[in-house]
């Protein structure tokens, strides 16, 4: 046994080629950065990226630059010796915040000592990001997965601009799973590189896939070996080679068991590093000390990593559950505080989210005080102090909050009658009163109801007015309950012009109570430009729930409050100008001009694939444990306002514990949903006979089983195309440009789908508010929005495999899916590509969606229960997600024709992209 | 032998001479307004005094005297008069028209003496560089303060700006491009950007030189890279050689061309200015003083092109040509560089 893992361990040393004619490689920031074996591993910093940082996310966003630089920095000081910047990310304009994020950097030396990483799956930012960097940076990444010539392209232009390569062990067929692919894709990579390129070889590095082991699945069993062999051929057969790579994937199935996570990585490092990885990105916080791993431990790890035993993933699981039981031990000393004084109890719970305890604590506090209302003033309320003091200074974060306010809302309601039983006049128990409403036509809370819960957790009353609620009646509640601030949210881009509404209307009966806005297509700029001119009271834009709290005390706040309204006044003011500054420089081509440069998409080479069917399938209750697999859950923690990507996420330094405690919890929710059926999934998925007419246009016609009319016109789908002015030779894209051309004579297709897993949510929903469990009634939320989403990535799956099947052949990983890494695409109405909400009305007449999957679409096209998804299907391999952005007057007028509007109606249904002062 | 076979050899053999001076020597000609203008220009608008590579189209007798000057005092390559020829330092005198014009004139005239003095001493071949300057504009710093995400530049309009003064140069019959007083080193990767792209684009094999600059004793660049940063941000430009020129005198340039020959696998060039300056602005290094400085240099074998930046004359050529010939030149990675065929 001992010599065989001597062996095995012995065989894994790289011997790595040195060829003296090829040198170090060299990178630079402002200081230099060689690489070599002296080097030692060279730690990459990832947190300046806003797929894997969802606070560097919503810094970009916000444009709050000067906090975003703080985080790079602080990641220099921390040891990064090159840092990752991407900004792929579907809010952004990802070449432009890459240019301004490096030039802001670059005139920081502390950051710009180091040298940059330009990561983006996107080619122009890549290319964008180099022309602005001095010093010798690296790309990341590149690979074969689009074929050769691109690959070729692109490393071209790599060398011309003097950067250093990460190269994907990725290929036209897929990513690389094992050993034998590893090595094919890399040594093919290096190959073209070298020899067709002349790309200098030590400026290569591999990525060559870590994955994780001991999934319980037998294919993966070999997935860190056959990294590390890898790895050693790689460094022992491409010379000048380096190989890089993100460690945590590996030990991804014991997410939540960070003693054996963390012996994972450093025992996968120990070997990896043998093996001759020489860079990557490693979350120094989540490393042991090879040496201080326990031996028992270490033994199964490396069992695992290794592929030792056939037992070795049980005989770490086993371990694994050891630990945890002693983690539970760890759980009943917790008790401890239960013999602490009351007081001091009370705020415990509230701290710490436990509901277990409350009623009688809050019994024993109500016969310490002479008043029932005392224990809310007094111990409670203190007890909410501290979380939100904790929650203010960053040490608590929103799933925490959110439970606090459970535990607080069950204490309340407990006293309730007693304070009901001797109320007196004058009392006075809240801060102030906030109105909130989901306006008319818009059905998303879950961001309101957390605003709602952190206002009511800092002692402010909170009338909560539901969704889809009329301007009028808004207003007459807020005079009818004399509330001192009412917040409007709002989700689809419809909504942000009933805001405006609320706000005129607001004006109009002579208002001057502050008027919140908030949601997420809401901003600040749309706030100081369409809404606050309308309106004299104070209007603020509430970015996301923990500012809901600063921004409300202010405004009520009598020292404070003239003051901040006058200094929000000035500061939308000035970005007003800013803005009308730059909408003067915006720069548009015709609407003839953009479609004589639109995407010339090949049809010469294309073969369309006839759907499996034409007309309508239906899908009812739709087996949700089949669905589960597909959920992506990093928008999950976002809506919690937990900033990264899953999972790494779960190991977080900052959010790690909370981000897998509130996974847990989803995990268990999940469980009951599926087990006790709570939620039905229902669809409806249809293609048909389509062709592109006038350009942006797409006519879908008459067909009757499976023959095809193409001289009957079904109904039109009426598309927008982009028109801001861009570089010479670059195409100006529209939908429309991925179906063929009626004059091609091809006949093509499109499909359409309405998907939902919302059914029951609203019901579970009511029963947790009813019993004051606002945690669990948000949490139903955001895992129907999940299943939603997740059912409709299943049903693309299954239309490009099967029902469509133009892809039969397609083998990606749900991780593969989440990037979007297949042929064909689903925008949706209402988003980036296809903007119009209304044409969502002729997508659910084509499915019938309201008879089939149960989904009625509200007077600003939302679509109810809000837990649901359509949109188009479209085949082409060359089809891709873009956004429309601004356009200008000329297509606005075109596209009221095309659709039988009035100019005005068209204006307000596209005012979003609308590039003109109306 | 074609000349770049022959600057190879002769690269071998020698250490070669870069000329001094150009600003130098034009003020010793005391000249006026009219001087800057020809025919073509009697009524331009803005005044051109003082733009001194506008003299190769308006007094090219003033050049080609400063070129055989340097070439008598011994200097093996002389620098194009092309120093600020780019559409964007041109800009300021409105004559971004004539900035093909100024690059093919330079070129020619250093090109024709060059070959008058090959001809004369075939022994010791002459070469020309054109001489490619960072414009005065960077593309890695803000010049507003308050705004340090602002650029003045962008890399696309470098490289157009450069790619017109290559096709100048080239045109011209430059045997070398030299781009030099690199003090932001993203409008030097602009330049080799251009200049690779456009050689490529027309088949062309010139040997291409970078010249960076230190420019205080931090030891940085301007846009704040240490000498090593320098170097490895340039390393792709496909080099004859790096070295540093300008800020500084001899004797603290000396360290950091030391740390240049320790990392670079191409060819060492030096052509620091002859001292500091005085309080007027005059660089009083003398000949001797400077040759001797220099001595360092070459005895520890870090050089394989010397010469003058600001302040220096024929005489100082003179000097560090008599100093340097008596040593042997340096060598890359324990070999000579020798040129592939």
């Amino acid at each position: 046994m001992n010599i065989d893992k001597t062996h095995i361990e012995e065989s894994l040393v790289a011997h790595v080629l040195r060829d003296p004619t090829i040198p170090d490689l060299r990178l630079s920031g402002l200081e230099p950065l060689i690489v070599n074996e002296h080097t030692g591993f060279v730690n990459i910093g990832e947190r300046t990226n806003v797929t894997g940082s969802r606070k560097f996310a919503r810094l970009i966003i916000e444009g709050n630059y000067e906090a975003a630089i703080a985080i790079a920095r602080e990641q220099v000081e921390n040891g990064a010796q090159i840092i990752d910047i991407n900004m792929d990310e579907g809010m952004l304009d990802g070449e432009q915040a890459m240019v301004k994020f490096i030039n802001l950097i670059s005139a920081e030396p502390d950051i710009a000592r180091v040298p940059f990483m330009i990561d983006s799956s996107k080619w122009p930012i890549i290319e964008a990001g180099l022309k602005c960097v001095q010093g010798k940076c690296v790309v990341n990444s590149i690979s074969l997965k689009e074929g050769e010539d691109t690959f070729l392209r692109q490393a071209k232009r790599i060398k011309m601009y003097g950067a250093a390569v990460i190269v994907m062990a990725f290929d036209e067929k897929g990513q690389a799973d094992n050993y034998e692919r590893r090595i094919e894709i890399a040594k093919r990579s290096y190959d073209l590189l070298v020899q067709k390129v002349k790309f200098p070889p030590q400026d290569i590095i591999l990525d060559l896939n870590i994955f994780p082991v001991a999934t319980g699945m037998e294919e993966h069993r070999h997935n860190a070996l056959d990294f590390f062999m890898a790895t050693k051929w790689v460094r022992e057969n491409l010379p000048g080679v380096h190989v890089s790579g993100g460690v945590s994937n590996v030990s991804f199935s014991f997410r939540g068991n960070d003693v054996v996570r963390e012996a994972m990585h450093s025992a996968f490092l120990y070997h990896a590093k043998r093996a001759g990885m020489d860079m990557g990105i490693v979350n120094p916080g989540m490393l042991e000390i090879y040496d201080n791993i326990p031996k028992d431990l270490l033994e199964r790890v490396e069992d695992v990593l290794l592929d030792r035993r056939d037992d070795a993933t049980e005989r770490l699981l086993e371990f694994a559950e050891t630990i945890k039981d002693k983690g539970t031990a760890k759980k009943k000393e917790d008790q401890e505080w239960r013999k602490w004084p009351v007081n001091k109890r009370l705020e415990h719970a509230l701290v710490k989210g436990i509901t277990e305890f409350i009623e009688e604590d809050v019994e024993e506090a109500r016969q310490q005080h002479e008043r029932p209302l005392q224990v809310i003033e007094g111990p409670l309320m203190d007890g909410m102090n501290v979380v939100g003091d904790l929650f203010g200074s960053g040490k608590m974060f929103l799933p925490q909050v959110v439970k606090s306010a459970r535990v607080m809302k069950k204490g309340v309601a407990y006293l309730f009658p007693f304070i009901e039983a001797e109320k007196r006049e004058g009392d006075q128990t809240t801060k102030g009163k906030i109105l909130m409403a989901t306006v008319k036509g818009d059905v998303h809370d879950i961001g309101k109801n957390i605003v709602g819960v952190v206002l009511g957790c800092n002692n402010y009353e909170v009338i909560d007015m539901g969704v889809m609620v009329p301007a009028e009646k808004i207003l007459q509640k807020a005079r009818e309950v004399q509330v001192d601030v009412i917040g409007l949210s709002g989700l689809i881009t419809p909504s942000l012009d009933e805001m405006v509404n609320v706000a005129k209307l607001m004006e109009e009966e002579g208002f001057t109570l502050p008027l919140l806005i908030g949601g997420a297509t809401t901003s600040k700029i749309h706030t100081a430009v369409k809404i606050e001119p309308n309106y004299q009271g104070a209007v603020i834009h509430v970015l996301d729930a923990s500012r809901s709290v600063p921004v409300v005390s202010q405004l009520l706040s009598k020292e404070t409050q003239t003051q901040y309204k006058l200094k929000v006044r000035e500061e939308y003011q000035q970005m007003r100008e800013r803005h009308s500054g730059m909408r003067q420089r915006k720069n548009f081509v015709t609407l003839k001009e953009a479609r004589e440069q639109k995407f010339k998409t090949d049809w010469s080479t294309h073969q369309v694939t006839k759907p499996s069917f034409l007309g309508i399938r239906v899908f009812d209750d739709y087996p949700l444990e089949e669905i589960a697999p597909y959920i992506d859950w990093t928008p999950f923690f976002m809506t919690w306002e937990l900033a990264g990507r899953f999972p790494q996420i779960l190991e977080d330094e900052v959010v790690g514990e909370q981000a897998r405690i509130l996974y847990q919890d989803a995990q268990a929710m999940l469980t009951k949903v599926i087990k006790e059926k709570l939620l039905r999934a229902r669809c409806v998925i249809g293609f048909f006979p389509a062709n592109t007419v006038n350009d942006d246009d797409i006519a879908l016609y008459h067909f009757e089983g499976g023959q095809e009319d193409r001289s009957q016109v079904l109904t039109t789908l009426h598309h927008l195309r982009q028109q801001t002015k861009k570089a010479a030779g670059k195409p100006y894209m529209c939908l429309s440009d991925f179906v063929a051309p009626e004059e091609t004579g091809i006949s093509d297709y499109i499909g359409g789908f309405a998907v939902t897993a919302g059914i029951g949510c609203e019901e579970i929903a009511k029963k947790y508010e009813a019993d004051h469990d606002d945690y669990n009634a948000i949490m139903i939320k955001a895992i129907a929005d999940r299943l939603a989403e997740a059912f409709t990535e299943l049903m693309h799956e299954k239309v490009r495999k099967e029902y469509w099947g133009y892809n039969a052949q397609e083998k990606l990983e749900n991780e593969a899916l989440i990037r979007e890494e297949y042929q064909g695409i689903r925008p949706a109405p209402g988003y980036p590509a296809c903007p119009d909400h209304t044409e969502k009305a002729t997508l659910f007449d084509l499915l019938s969606a309201t008879n089939n999957a149960g989904i009625t679409l509200t007077e600003s096209f939302a679509m109810l229960p809000a837990a649901s998804v359509s949109g188009w299907y479209f085949s082409h391999p060359a089809s891709r997600y873009f956004g429309v952005s601004k356009i200008d007057k000329d297509q606005i007028e075109d596209y009221a024709i095309r659709k039988g509007m009035t100019l005005e109606s068209a204006e307000k249904w596209l005012s979003p992209i609308v590039g003109y002062d109306v | 032998m074609n000349k770049k076979a022959l600057l190879y050899q002769s690269l071998s053999e020698r250490i070669l001479i870069i000329d001094g001076a150009m600003g130098t020597m034009i003020q010793n000609y005391k000249l006026d307004e009219s001087d800057f203008r020809n025919e073509q220009l009697t009524d331009h608008p803005f005044p051109l005094k003082g733009n001194n590579d506008l003299l190769s189209l308006t007094r090219p007798d003033i050049i080609r005297a400063i070129h055989q000057a340097y070439f008598e005092a011994g200097a093996d390559i002389a620098e194009t008069n092309t120093f600020t020829s780019t559409a964007i330092a041109q800009a300021d005198y409105g004559l971004e028209h004539l900035v093909y014009e100024m690059n093919y004139q330079s070129a020619k005239i250093a090109a024709d003496v060059a070959r008058e003095f090959t001809a004369k001493e075939p022994h010791k071949p002459r070469f020309v560089a054109g001489s490619l300057g960072p414009t005065n504009r960077t593309a890695s710093i803000s010049p507003d303060v308050n705004d340090p995400g602002y650029r003045a530049v962008g890399f696309d309009q470098l490289v157009d700006t450069y790619t017109e003064q290559v096709r100048g140069l080239v045109d011209g019959g430059v045997d070398m491009l030299l781009v030099e007083t690199v003090f932001d080193t993203l409008n030097a990767k602009a330049a080799l950007f251009a200049i690779n792209a456009y050689l490529d684009a027309h088949e062309l094999e010139i040997p291409i030189m970078v010249s960076g600059t230190i420019t205080d004793a931090s030891g940085r660049t301007l846009s704040g890279q240490t000498t090593e940063a320098f170097w490895n941000s340039v390393m792709h430009g496909n080099l004859l050689s790096v070295g540093l020129n300008c800020a500084l005198g001899a004797k603290d340039l000396y360290p950091y061309i030391k740390e240049l020959a320790r990392h670079a696998n191409c060819f060492i060039s030096a052509h620091p200015n002859a001292g500091l300056p005085n309080e007027f602005g005059e660089y009083e290094q003398t000949p001797v003083q400077m040759a001797a400085e220099l001595k360092d240099f070459v005895s520890h074998g870090y050089i394989n092109l010397l010469g003058g930046c600001c302040g220096t004359t024929p005489d100082h050529i003179r000097e560090i040509a008599r100093m340097a010939n008596q040593y042997k030149p340096r060598l890359v990675n324990g070999a000579l560089v020798t040129v592939e065929e």
